[in-house]
């Protein structure tokens, strides 16, 4: 089998590639967006904890 | 599990089984609708419905498949092992379409009893295998897993 | 065997627990997966002969049938939660359910259309309406409602609960989809490997589709733990362990 024959799917590479196609970006996405989140999300939670501790030694500083 | 929990649980267990009666029933009432094709044995039993469109489905009678005129006409006939209806068609027909394939044509039956297709779709079945297979069990004679099922 | 399932399961309903242990596995479960769907792909598009009736348009149940599958499964796992749910009032599982809710839809979404353009080419039309593909697409439907519910409902544990309903009683579609070609004449084909008889496709064929089904199921647990890792940390925020977790 040829390179060219295969990409060719014996005259059903539309529709054959266009479903593993769409296919991996579905899955893609799926899995794309939530890791997406979850980073954005701990680094926001992150960045919050870290002004809060911030605020807290200055007024420590500020009392003594 | 705490009692509580238990009437929970048997109080789902009702509303799935209740849900799935009341589907049933309708399912039941709706049968017809849900049928997706008529046998030419229905048609010659009368079950199928006379000047409305529905779909027949069945197998293409090898040798009958005949091309008057254009080329783009066709008429075949169809048949589920007990009875036989003739199909006329004019139009693209899917590629899977030749003769001893199971087939389901849209459309309706003219005074001669014939069916006037509007469309004509290719049903496969359930079997996957290699032509090399496929020749091998036609040469031994060995019956189709599965092609007995619904005469298509 | 039943103490070692109860301990796993009071440590996969904890939170926190559930949060460490997804994190820990996901690179492992992602090497898995890169493989068997490789090996999958391989098989199924390069190994795999040609078929006798439709040549080489049907490679495409190689992602057709996994889906159409993990569409059934994932509802019955949702279905599932729903009883856990209403229940035991287990909050992981109404975080398993919701964050199941996009994955399964997705799965629906991919079997209707790769069944279209599977359709196309072999039945000669991308849509018809029988029994096999109407009730597929009221399994989309069921999927976008309970996606919608949950968002629509601003207490979560309350919204947990009215999908936790919706899932339990849309499960009754699930034996409707897969027997619909058996009870109803349609265009669709019937079962080829999920039946009590042996599977009629041929083993070169078969193999690889059972080794993207592995990968599916496998992509499904990934994709839930990325999904509930996220949803987890957000409903969490305010807890000890999470303070700890972002501790500078």
């Amino acid at each position: 089998m040829s390179v060219s024959e295969f990409f060719n799917m014996g005259g059903y590479a539309v529709f054959v590639w266009s479903s593993f196609g769409l296919t991996f970006v579905v899955l893609l996405l799926n899995w794309w967006l939530p890791f997406r989140q979850h980073k954005q999300y701990l680094a926001k939670l992150k960045r919050q904890e870290m002004i809060k501790s911030r605020e807290e030694k200055q007024s420590h500083d500020a009392s003594s | 599990m705490t009692p509580a929990r238990k009437k929970r649980l048997s109080l789902i267990l009702l509303m799935v089984v209740g849900v799935a009666v009341g589907v049933g029933f309708a399912l039941n009432a709706l049968n017809e609708n849900i049928m997706f094709f008529f046998s030419p044995a229905d048609i010659k039993a009368g079950k199928a419905p006379a000047n409305k469109d529905f779909r027949v489905g069945g197998m293409v009678v090898e040798g009958t498949v005949k091309r008057p005129g254009d080329g783009l006409t066709v008429e075949f006939d169809l048949t589920d092992n007990d009875s036989v209806v003739t199909v006329k068609y004019t139009g693209i027909l899917p590629d899977l379409f030749r003769e001893g394939q199971g087939i389901i044509a849209n459309g309706k039956l003219d005074a001669d009893g014939e069916f006037i297709a509007q469309e004509v779709l290719a049903k496969h079945d359930e079997n996957y295998m290699p032509p090399e297979v496929m020749e091998a069990m036609k040469k031994s004679g060995q019956p189709m897993p599965g092609m007995d099922k619904k005469g298509i | 065997m039943f103490k070692w399932f109860v301990t796993w399961f009071h440590r996969f309903g904890s939170p926190p627990h559930f949060y460490r242990l997804a994190g820990r596995w996901l690179p492992w479960l992602t090497t898995l997966f890169v493989v068997t769907v490789i090996a999958g792909l391989y098989g199924g598009l390069v190994l795999a002969p040609a078929d006798y009736q439709q040549g080489e348009s049907f490679r495409i149940i190689y992602v057709h049938v996994p889906a159409a599958w993990m569409s059934m499964f994932i509802y019955v796992v949702m279905a599932f939660c729903g009883i856990v749910i209403l229940v035991w009032r287990m909050k992981m599982a109404e975080i398993v359910l919701s964050c199941s809710a996009p994955i399964g839809a997705s799965f629906t979404f991919l079997a209707l259309v790769t069944g279209s353009l599977w359709g196309k080419p072999m039945w000669g039309t991308y849509w018809v309406w029988d029994a096999r593909l109407t009730s597929e697409l009221i399994l989309l439907f069921l999927y976008l409602g309970v996606i919608g519910l949950y968002g629509a409902i601003d207490d979560k544990r309350v919204a947990a609960r009215a999908v936790a309903i919706l899932s339990i009683v849309g499960v009754v579609n699930i034996p409707i989809i897969h027997f619909s070609v058996e009870w109803w004449n349609s265009l669709h084909q019937g079962p080829t490997v999920t039946k009590f008889d042996k599977p009629s496709i041929d083993i070169r064929m078969l193999i690889p589709l059972l080794l993207m089904a592995l990968a599916f199921q496998i992509y499904y647990v990934i994709a839930l733990f990325q999904a509930a890792r996220a949803a987890i940390l957000q409903r969490e925020r305010n807890s000890r362990w999470v303070e700890e977790l972002v501790k500078p």
